[in-house]
């Protein structure tokens, strides 16, 4: 080793320094793509197994940017570059902590908090689907609700359209919004189909929904508490069936005497 | 020495827009910034870590900056300063707590699958590796500046911007070090003595897609 070195002291330095001119090493492999997507200027994507078959994750150092379904990974990778206009590399898999932070909200842990990428989208695009979060599992509210919430309650249509162009869904679960009338109504992520499946697999029954819907009941009362609940709200599920009202409004309600529930806020949906 | 410095119209290309001139910043400076990583602290995982760490906050202070101050920046000593205080907090760190890691932290870190390359054929050189070990054997001092002439390939006035020391103490501590390497390699001539093997262990401490 080093017999390329001269051993007169005086010759020494310029052979040091040559030596360390050679330590200087390529990037690694892959070093420039892993950094555009911490800055949020490319992203990585991977499928992701749910109730209503494989759908494609991608995020980047910002957050999660989008959630879709995609027959295959090329598919969701091309439509990805021309909505978003920025590389996304195929990841084997999603990083395990976003994977169960996922399942997590999906079934229902409102306490595990997933950083989402919405940039370019509008404030009340925002304000829509933080809204749709606080929505708990195995419940659903009307668009007008949400419309209310946010203090506009006349731009029930513009939340429909927000919510369908919802670029998380699952994590933000506006498979959890329905029509103002209570049937389903579209769902985003391939179809009404998969709102059914999704909110079956969380408890609910999709055709009793409707079925209420088509007969007009809109909220249901106790007659014990005097207060009247979205039918879906977990205080409207425990009251037993002989104690049940039901309404066809907020104002037929309230002109029988009942309060509004604190839970579900029903009369601002009416 | 490596490469030259990155011409006016990088500077002038980030100031007319940041996102869509980032990407060859990137590409041009982040393998200087892995070597300067690799030969301060040894380990290639760090190095990856730091590389991408200084680029990231090098955007993030860009994206704040008004165009002025983007065009004479003096773009190479600032990413190199930002990347040796990086290295030093984080070897400070690491004595006094555990890392905790984020969710979005590990968002930031996704495991690109990539094509094995030839990188780290020079590292198998053992000569190299003695040569980067004497180095590390240096104290900081010395050692920062030889990595940031040698490796990065920045002048002493470049190197003293971007540690915030006058450039004659960098000359000063350049010869120092110089003068230490030569003492290092008198008294143990093969290297024998040095310990150089230290990267195995801390690839594996976290897990890379990147092949050594």
């Amino acid at each position: 080793m080093n017999r390329s070195l001269p051993t007169n002291e005086s010759a020494i330095d310029p052979a040091i320094e040559a030596a360390l001119d050679e330590l200087a090493v390529p990037a690694p492999a892959g070093l420039a793509d892993r950094t555009l997507v911490a800055v949020g200027l490319a992203d990585a994507y991977a499928p992701l197994d749910t109730v209503i078959g494989p759908t494609w994750v991608a995020f980047n150092g910002l957050g999660v940017s989008a959630i879709e379904s995609a027959e295959s990974g090329p598919a969701f990778e091309a439509r990805f570059r021309a909505t978003h206009g920025r590389p996304v590399h195929r990841l084997d898999e999603l990083p395990p902590r976003l994977t169960s932070a996922i399942r997590r909200r999906l079934d229902g842990d409102r306490r595990v908090s997933i950083p989402l990428d919405l940039r370019g989208h509008s404030a009340f695009e925002k304000d829509v689907w933080l809204k749709a979060l606080e929505i708990p599992r195995g419940e659903v509210r009307p668009y007008g609700w949400i419309a209310a919430e946010i203090g506009r309650p006349k731009a029930v249509r513009a939340v429909g359209t927000a919510l369908g162009h919802n670029p998380v869904p699952l994590v933000v679960p506006c498979h959890r919004v329905v029509r103002t009338d209570g049937m389903l109504g579209q769902y985003s992520l391939g179809g009404p189909a998969n709102k059914r499946a999704l909110l079956a697999s969380e408890g609910l029954d999709p055709d009793g929904l409707e079925g209420l819907a088509r007969s007009g009941i809109r909220y249901i009362g106790s007659d014990t508490t005097r207060i009247y609940c979205l039918p879906t709200c977990h205080n409207a599920k425990r009251i037993t069936a002989r104690h049940r009202s039901p309404f066809r409004s907020a104002a037929a309600a309230a002109s029988a005497g009942y309060r509004a529930c604190g839970a579900c806020r029903p009369a601002v949906a009416a | 020495m490596t490469g030259s410095a990155p011409s006016v119209d990088v500077r002038l290309a980030l100031a007319a827009d940041l996102d869509a001139a980032f990407p060859a910043l990137v590409e041009a400076e982040s393998g200087r910034l892995y070597g300067m990583g690799l030969r301060l602290t040894g380990r290639p995982a760090d190095a990856e870590d730091l590389a991408q760490d200084a680029l990231v906050r090098a955007y993030r202070a860009l994206a704040g900056w008004e165009p002025e101050r983007i065009r004479e920046l003096a773009i190479r000593p600032w990413l190199a300063s930002i990347l040796v205080n990086l290295a030093r907090n984080r070897a400070r760190a690491a004595t006094s707590r555990p890392a905790t890691v984020s969710l979005l932290d590990e968002l930031a870190h996704p495991r690109i699958p990539v094509a094995d390359t030839p990188h780290g054929r020079l590292e198998r050189r053992a000569e190299a590796e003695a040569w980067a070990a004497r180095l590390l054997a240096l104290p900081e001092r010395y050692r920062a500046p030889l990595v940031l002439r040698h490796v990065d390939g920045l002048s002493y006035e470049e190197i003293g911007e971007a540690l915030g020391r006058p450039a004659g103490t960098v000359k000063a501590q350049v010869h120092r070090g110089i003068a230490q390497l030569r003492a290092a390699i008198l008294a143990d001539p093969d290297g024998a003595h040095l310990n150089h093997s230290t990267r195995d262990e801390h690839q594996s401490r976290r897990p890379l897609e990147v092949a050594p």
